[in-house]
């Protein structure tokens, strides 16, 4: 109990990090980090009755989320010669406060949905909430297809947390299957990233309406 | 009120300098000098305090208003923070918003002096204050409300005396989160290294020794006794968080003013370890502040 609330209290931090930081590698990295916490998740909420699909489950997470993704994001970085983002459409401390008012619209929320009784922590949906909006936020705030990425990615690990949370009525497939999307997306994402950047020299989105007929 | 509620504002009145003098001698150490002697700040004041002030013929009453008024607030703010298991002189539901306006009020004295002067480098440095304060006057609330909510009382001299060792198990993140917001506003609002040096002697770069450069003599005896002040009922605040509760009075009394001198050298380990921010990135650090004690009182209200 006190452990999985540390790691969702970590997950919480390691959004607002994000949200509030314009270096690319160090994004990168706390995402990293956020996908190494939440595989040890499945683990510690579950201690009392560990199986070997939450082992696989977690290892398989660690492995996808802690080393390729960063890997694969690292190689985008550097052949896309990409740039610390300067101007987000949103500026990094107005993001910081839109983080908190998301983390109390989460709460308030999760107040007013009915939860099933079997969630390992009572912090548990509105952080994965907190995620899912987070990612979102990040999504449309950022000008660079990176960091548009990062943002897809914490959306991911917020439903991951639901997820695990409610592992014992959810099957292992489900969760196998979501990791396996994430991971097709992420991979053509790179690629994406790459072209846009060799034909654009660049990698801002928001430049991209302009090629309309 | 009662004669052991003088315990709290004696101790303070007397070693709050010398605070100043155990966060000089850490840096010392670090530096490898020898440092200054640990009572520097009484031989200072002593010094100021025999001097005649002289005042420029452009200010006005304001000017020399200033320092002493700067003073009084605090004074009165240090007999609302409690010590050890001390109660403060005085204590009343939701006085730590007074505390607050008491903290508040002592700047903008200090920040009306400095505009008095006419001088441009002052009125930068106001400004500067003014703003960073700003920033770091919601994390202090938000956190002090945290503590409030999670002790269930109102008052500083019960919230910090109710503060123990079941409150940092049962909610380990959300105690976590508001002592490194605490931490960060007692940086700031002292004017501490992240945020501002107080050795530099740049005019461009500083906040708070700007303002105070016109002032000499008794006034600024009556500024740096403030600081000193300051600088003790911040640390009281973060000592009164994670002194553990031993039973007994006189105990708890000596581990908490050690305490204090504790949190002086880890000021003085930051001061040495870390780089003055610039100062475009120091608000980030306080609405970073300001997010975390917010997130902990959320996480905190959501048991």
């Amino acid at each position: 109990m006190i452990l999985t609330n540390l790691i969702l209290v970590l997950v919480v931090l390691t959004n607002l990090k994000l949200l509030g930081s314009s270096r690319i590698g160090s994004s990168i990295r706390v995402v990293a980090a956020q996908g190494v916490v939440l595989g040890c998740l499945p683990v510690l909420a579950h201690m009392h009755d560990l199986s070997v699909r939450f082992t696989v489950l977690a290892i398989g997470t660690v492995a996808i989320k802690g080393i390729v993704f960063p890997w694969f994001l690292f190689r985008a970085v550097r052949e896309a010669d990409v740039a610390r983002e300067v101007e987000p459409y949103v500026g990094y401390v107005t993001s910081l406060l839109s983080g908190v008012v998301i983390l109390a619209v989460s709460f308030w929320m999760c107040q007013r949905l009915p939860m099933p009784e079997s969630l390992a922590s009572s912090w548990l949906a509105p952080i994965a909430i907190f995620s899912i909006f987070a990612g979102l936020f990040l999504i449309v705030s950022r000008k660079r297809a990176l960091n548009q990425v990062l943002g897809f990615l914490v959306l991911e690990n917020g439903v991951y947390t639901f997820g695990v949370g409610l592992a014992p009525q959810s099957s292992l497939l489900v969760e196998a299957g979501v990791l396996l999307d994430v991971f097709v997306a992420v991979f053509v994402m790179g690629i994406t990233i790459f072209h846009i950047n060799r034909e654009f020299d660049h990698i801002n989105t928001d430049q991209l309406n302009t090629l309309k007929d | 009120m009662n004669a052991a509620s003088f315990i709290p504002l004696l101790l303070a009145l007397v070693l709050a300098p010398l605070l100043l003098g155990i966060i000089n001698r850490t840096k010392a150490l670090f530096a490898g000098r020898c440092g200054q002697p640990f009572l520097q700040t009484y031989f200072d004041l002593w010094k100021l305090l025999h001097k005649s002030a002289v005042y420029s013929r452009t200010t006005t009453w304001l000017f020399r208003a200033g320092p002493m008024l700067g003073l009084a607030a605090i004074l009165m703010a240090v007999t609302l923070v409690p010590l050890g298991n001390y109660p403060a002189l005085i204590a009343f539901p939701a006085d730590f918003f007074l505390f607050a306006c008491l903290l508040g009020l002592m700047r903008f004295f200090t920040v009306l002096a400095a505009l008095d002067t006419g001088s441009s480098f002052e009125g930068m440095g106001a400004s500067r204050e003014v703003f960073f304060s700003a920033l770091a006057e919601p994390a202090l609330l938000v956190a002090l409300a945290t503590l409030a909510r999670q002790t269930g009382s109102l008052s500083l001299s019960t919230i910090l005396s109710q503060v123990s060792g079941g409150h940092w198990l049962q909610a380990g993140p959300v105690m976590a989160l508001v002592l490194t917001a605490l931490m960060v506003v007692l940086l700031a609002e002292n004017s501490r290294i992240p945020v501002d040096d107080p050795n530099t002697h740049l005019e461009l770069t500083m906040i708070h020794e700007v303002m105070v450069l016109d002032h000499g003599g008794p006034d600024f005896a009556f500024i740096l006794y403030g600081a000193a002040l300051k600088l003790w009922v911040l640390s009281a605040l973060v000592v009164g968080m994670i002194a553990p509760d031993t039973g007994t009075l006189w105990l708890n009394l000596v581990i908490s003013v050690g305490g204090m001198f504790l949190v002086a050298v880890i000021v003085g380990v930051v001061e040495s370890t870390m780089a003055r921010l610039r100062l475009l990135i120091v608000p980030q650090l306080l609405v970073g502040a300001g997010a975390l004690a917010a997130m902990a009182f959320l996480l905190g209200l959501n048991k």
